[in-house]
């Protein structure tokens, strides 16, 4: 127990946590690409000004930052001791987007600014947001068939943007000759630093109300308090060693599933995670970077035990291996878009199906885990202007101790929401005939899985190229404890009349769009919990009614019978099906 | 109305909240002041009898304005009319699926349930496209076969929502004449009415609420009404809206949403008028009750409103409403020490039942209340004179048990402490809307009411910096002062989404005068007492390119292409430290607010001035030991009504009234103003 008071302790705590929420807004509302505006795809946190160690981070942020950054601050801070990145200065913010010095994929880049009080290097602030272009083979970077990360676009090791307050004019030409629709990132760019000083300017003013020694000492009683309660949550896990995998459908270039196995060892109050049984690197983008695999694992707990803070102290219980050999641990020039977005999802799947035996009222089933990436970039004649429209997909949620699983959740690892159509429409050339829920997609359950989306969009001029990163494809999410998988992704392009289905099934790249074709997708519904055979049936029922299920389905999936006029459980007919 | 020049002389203001129905009447020769238990499955009971408890014929009353809370309910209980919903085809999941989010950043639990159940949602041909051009023209017999069906299976209500209605509204018209014919009452919801604007999620979910709360909103107003002409009435009640103005009871269902926030958005008026007759035009409004705080931002003495407001997950109902932010903060918040051995108040309550262990109904857990008595700031001969009540020693073992031993301090440190982290939880709301707003505390007075602000409001204000705390004459009945004292007001929002250096200007100017044009007759179409009528222009704009949007006020009807370039900038700059000057502005809603002002009410009057002492001194009744931050004092007793106008006394001093309890810290200095209002002076922050 350090001598600082338990409420002192609260009130500091809570006062950082401000600091970083601020930061989140700053960026989000002063951002231009809607990735960042709308999406929320970012993240700001502080960190500690030796270590590099996580000490807060916004609750707003995109959760499957929630440990990188550290790991991008740590690098940092070591290369400049080694010389090979400038020594701080007040006033300057480092730019880094290097996946392997612990990030995710290009497009998320990180800045850091050293945040000084009273002329003293206190702490590092820093954030990543996702930049809707970072250059490399495809607008978006999400390159489905990229073979080495310099075809994703390109790559900054850490450098000064920003000299003693100063942007500098040649790093940022720099940036501007080598991505897409460079005119408006110069807003991008203000408002990421924008929120860093926002984060300094409420920084200071804690400082000033408690002084840099409290705050300090609460930062370090605060680490131990954070891994004392993680340890405390993992101590409702009865000892021993869990399993779980999940499947990515393929790597975009060579079309085979990627295997995701994890063990898990639970001993006193700490996780042991060892992914060594996982696939080896893939030759497409589905790699994932150190700092992504460990990410994803930390999120997961985190989506596990909600009312954990985040700090250093809440991965101190967590050891994961490195999974050396494996595609979770790529190494340059291992192509890598891919991990953030997709891989880092399905780890997360292989967590929660590896801990909901021995934690099955707070973990659920498995959720859609896609962020269901569809790029239409063209020409719009009617504008006489390029496009490139991005569209994000949710998909179901599992069903879990408690409940069926929600209808078009976000992404595992997102917060973000989805644009609606009516903006869609208006700023780029296409009609959508429809945007509905995925009938039939929620697996079963005794609570069954949240449904996905079914959207089918069509080009009305000029020509197109449509780009697809999505997962799932081959197998649906995982049912648990019984339940049955949710419906799987899939991606439909119909040109000139002529369904066209991707040989990698949700993963493809350039299929050439033309006035009047149509693209459908329909996302993954969430996995099922517990037996189907013990789901209500006036439950079934009532999702019949809704035209959620066919009367077949109710039949098959979940062993109730309906009536003829469909208006009643025929309760003979369903004892007798479902007592086999 | 033959009368209605003549200014109004009764006025009674009735507020429905969820434990008391308050009202307020006010007459040439006095107040009065009535409290009546809120009769939850018909609030008009309780109306009535709060209204006959006046003794006042209702034939001699001139006007009663009511807030209401039948809509928020209906609501948040989900107990709401069949209502059926008839869509573009292809998009009838609009309202079901949403734009993939979930309730919290991190667990992957939720649930969410539709206004309208999927099976009452019917789709029929036809299509818009972004530009309101007709893609496919509207299948009319789809429309009456879609009724027919809704029909059949018992919808009462029904909203048509089509995709760009707010581009090309026609083919929603069309579609509702064609209801007209069909539909056997009057319930018929267009999306585009409500809200003119893009985003089919937001305006489809805010016309199906106000479709399915209509039929609700309707027979209860329908209901209150007879009865109230039944007893000599002679005139259509007023209602309450969320914006903060009020709509005749014979209207106010067509446009029954906006009446969902009602009940926060009456106390916020009553606010800005007590402080605006203090002379303070920039508040934070304040309000603590049992359950939860309201605080909400007051600039140039109107209520900062807002249409993008959630009502809870997933359930945006964006029309214009006072921008109230809700916190789980009352005084029944609970307070625990978690696994990692930390200090948490709230947000789960103990609420009115089983309420805080002091209430005696058979709570265990530590609240707020519980602290603010076990350090002698409610004083516990009045709360624990009822039956049952547990003795303030029990209270204190409760505290040493569950707070003081896990956290290693002494009962009375921790009570303190509850009370130290319950302020910083509020004190972080009130902060989310001020400075993230781009608003310094400092330049502004806290207004505090509810039961239990005036307990908290001066160490709030102490940590935030801000230098006065207004406490009203009666804070328990703020919200029926909202009625008695409110304004009749009409919003208007028109999508623009130009570029600054396109927008026609003259166009700009034509938008903004049909604005007043139409909120103008319908303020003179009221049959209440307008004094004058302000209006108050708005755009909501950004950097072309942003979905975010930030409000700027629009000086005048004719302001300039380039005083709104430079409104904007630098709106902008005060909230982002940044500028843009390589990016072009963009307007994207004009919004025009008409306000009917009411006659200024003198709220000295609220006070009963017979109960005065000549003195501060005579107001004092005793003294008791407090404790302020780490320390008991022997503090003075002060009874409210007692206090003599222009009255001046320091603190440490303690304020008893029947509907709170006013804590004034040592140093603290107080003046009794000419209305009533107790003004507190902060002494600089510790």
């Amino acid at each position: 127990m350090s001598d600082i008071d338990p409420i002192t302790l609260s009130v500091i705590q809570a006062g950082l946590q401000q600091v970083c929420d601020e930061m989140d807004l700053t960026f989000s509302r002063s951002a231009f690409s809607p990735v960042i505006a709308e999406a929320d795809d970012r993240s700001d946190g502080i960190y500690d000004a030796e270590t590099g160690e996580l000490i807060a981070q916004g609750e707003l942020g995109l959760p499957v930052f929630v440990g990188t950054m550290q790991f991008s601050t740590m690098t940092l801070i070591d290369f400049i001791k080694q010389g090979k990145a400038l020594p701080p200065e007040e006033g300057d913010v480092y730019i880094v987007n290097d996946p392997y010095l612990g990030g995710t994929h290009l497009m998320d880049v990180r800045f850091a600014m050293p945040f000084y009080y009273r002329g003293e290097l206190f702490s590092w602030l820093s954030n990543t947001g996702h930049w809707p272009d970072i250059g490399g083979a495809v607008p978006g970077g999400f390159s489905a068939n990229a073979t080495a990360v310099e075809q994703e676009g390109l790559r900054l090791p850490p450098v000064k943007l920003v000299k003693r307050g100063e942007m500098d004019p040649e790093i940022y030409a720099i940036i501007c000759s080598n991505i897409r629709i460079a005119d408006q990132r110069i807003g991008d760019i203000r408002a990421q630093i924008a929120a860093l000083k926002v984060g300094a300017r409420q920084l200071t003013a804690l400082l000033d109300r408690y002084g840099a020694d409290t705050v300090k000492s609460a930062i370090g009683e605060w680490r131990g308090r954070a891994a004392q309660q993680m340890r405390a949550k993992i101590e409702r896990i009865p000892d021993g060693v869990y399993r779980g995998e999940a499947w990515v459908d393929s790597d975009g270039v060579v079309d085979e599933p990627l295997r995701i196995a994890v063990s898990i060892e639970k001993k006193g109050g700490d996780l042991y995670f060892d992914f060594s049984e996982s696939s080896p690197p893939c030759r497409g983008p589905m790699n994932s970077v150190i700092a992504t695999t460990r990410s994803s694992v930390y999120l997961a707990m985190k989506h596990i035990f909600p009312d954990v803070p985040i700090n250093a102290g809440t991965f101190e219980p967590l050891h994961i291996e490195d999974p050396v050999g494996t595609f979770l641990y790529a190494e340059y020039p291992r192509p890598v878009s891919g991990c953030a977005a997709e891989v880092s999802q399905r780890i997360a799947e292989a967590v929660f199906a590896a801990l909901v035996d021995p934690l099955p009222d707070i973990v659920t089933a498995a959720p859609a885990g896609s962020s269901g990436n569809f790029a239409l970039g063209g020409f719009d004649p009617e504008k006489n202007r390029p496009f490139v429209m991005y569209q994000i997909s949710g998909g179901g949620y599992g069903g879990n101790a408690d409940h069926d699983g929600l209808t078009n959740g976000c992404s595992t690892i997102g917060i973000s929401k989805t644009q609606p159509i009516e903006v869609l429409e208006q700023y780029y050339p296409v009609l959508f005939h429809e945007y509905g829920l995925r009938e039939g997609s929620g697996g079963a359950g005794k609570q069954r899985g949240g449904f996905g989306v079914d959207y089918t969009v069509e080009l009305r001029r000029g020509e197109a190229q449509a780009s697809f990163v999505m997962d799932h494809g081959r197998v649906g999410p995982q049912g648990a404890l019984g339940g049955k998988d949710g419906g799987r992704n899939t991606v439909t392009v119909y040109r000139n009349g002529e369904a066209y289905t991707p040989t990698h099934l949700s993963k493809d790249q350039d299929i050439p769009i033309a006035p009047g074709d149509i693209v459908a997708v329909g996302t993954p519904g969430g996995g099922g919990y517990g037996n189907p055979y013990d789901r209500e049936a006036t439950l079934v029922l009532r999702d019949v009614k809704r035209g959620y299920y066919t009367p077949e389905q109710a039949k098959e999936m979940f062993g109730v019978v309906l009536t003829a006029d469909l208006d009643a459980v025929d309760e003979t007919a369903t004892t007798a099906l479902r007592g086999r | 109305m033959p009368d209605s020049e003549i200014t109004q002389s009764i006025i009674a203001g009735i507020d429905v909240g969820g434990t008391f129905t308050d009202l307020l009447l006010v007459a040439d020769d006095g107040v009065k002041v009535v409290k009546t238990p809120t009769t939850v499955e018909n609030q008009a009971y309780g109306v009535l009898a709060a209204l006959a408890e006046t003794g006042v014929p209702l034939s001699d009353i001139d006007a009663i304005v009511h807030g209401t809370t039948t809509t928020t309910n209906a609501v948040l209980e989900r107990k709401l009319s069949r209502t059926g919903m008839i869509t573009t085809k292809g998009f009838r999941d609009v309202i079901e699926v949403g734009r993939r989010t979930r309730p919290q950043p991190y667990g992957m639990f939720g649930r969410f349930e539709p206004i309208v159940t999927r099976d009452l949602r019917l789709e029929v041909p036809e299509r818009m496209d972004a530009a309101g051009r007709v893609v496919l023209n509207l299948d009319e017999d789809a429309v009456r076969e879609a009724a027919s069906r809704l029909l059949e299976l018992g919808c009462e209500s029904v909203v048509v929502h089509f995709l760009h209605a707010y581009a090309n509204p026609d083919h929603e018209r069309r579609a509702v004449e064609i209801l007209r014919d069909v539909w056997p009452n009057d319930y018929i919801t267009a999306g585009h009415e409500l809200l003119s604007e893009y985003r089919e999620y937001e305006r489809g979910v805010t016309a199906a609420v106000n479709a399915a709360v209509r039929p609700i909103l309707h027979r209860y107003v329908d209901r209150l009404q007879s009865e109230l002409t039944r007893e000599g009435f002679r005139r259509d009640f007023l209602v309450m809206n969320g914006n903060g103005g009020m709509v005749s009871a014979r209207l106010v269902d067509r446009e029954a949403a906006k009446t969902v926030m009602s009940g926060p958005a009456s106390g916020v008026m009553a606010a800005a008028h007590a402080a605006k007759r203090a002379g303070i035009d920039n508040l934070i409004t304040y309000d603590m009750g049992g359950t939860s705080t309201d605080v909400a931002l007051v600039m140039d003495a109107v209520p900062a409103v807002s249409n993008e407001l959630d009502v809870e997950y997933a359930m945006p109902i964006h029309v214009p409403m006072v921008d109230v932010r809700t916190i789980g903060s009352g005084g029944g918040s609970i307070a625990a020490v978690s696994d990692a051995g930390l200090l948490k108040v709230g947000p789960e309550s103990a609420g009115a039942s089983p309420g805080p262990i002091c209430y005696g109904r058979g709570g265990t857990e530590p609240t707020i209340t519980d602290a603010n008595l076990l350090l002698g700031r409610l004083n516990p001969e009045n709360l624990l004179s009822t039956e049952n009540a547990p003795s303030l020693d029990a209270i204190r073992n409760t505290f040493g048990k569950k707070i003081g031993a896990p956290l290693g301090i002494d009962t009375d440190a921790a009570a303190g402490a509850v009370l130290r982290v319950a302020n910083d939880r509020m004190a972080g709301a009130i902060r989310i809307v001020s400075i993230s707003k781009g608003h310094d505390p400092r330049d502004f007075t806290l207004f505090a009411f509810g039961g239990a602000g005036p307990l908290h409001a001066v160490a709030l204000a102490r940590e935030l910096g801000i230098p006065r705390v207004l406490v009203p004459t009666r804070p328990g009945i703020t919200n029926a002062l909202g009625c008695v004292v409110a304004d009749v007001r009409h919003d208007f929002v028109r999508t623009v989404n130009r570029p600054l250096d396109l927008v026609d200007m003259e166009e700009v100017q034509e938008i903004m005068s049909a604005q007043v044009t139409e909120g103008t007759t319908l303020i003179e179409s009221e049959t209440i007492a307008i004094e004058d009528i302000r209006v108050f222009h708005g755009a909501d704009m950004q950097f072309v390119g942003q979905t975010h949007l930030i409000s700027v006020p629009l000086p005048r009807l004719d302001t300039t292409r380039e005083e709104i370039q430079q409104i904007f900038e630098k709106a902008y700059f005060d909230r982002f430290q940044v500028e843009l000057p390589e990016i072009r502005a963009n307007l994207v809603n004009l919004k025009t607010s008409v306000i009917g002002e009411r006659p200024d009410f003198d709220l000295g009057r609220v006070m009963d001035t017979r109960l005065r002492a000549d003195s501060v001194e005579n107001a004092r009744v005793g003294t008791r030991q407090v404790w302020f931050d780490g320390d008991w004092f022997e503090t003075a007793i002060y009874t409210r009504d007692k206090l003599p106008s222009g009255g001046r006394f320091e603190g440490p001093a303690i304020v008893e009234q029947m509907d709170t309890t006013i804590v004034i810290e040592p140093e603290n200095r107080v003046t009794v103003d000419d209305d009533g209002n107790l003004s507190i002076e902060i002494g600089a922050p510790s």
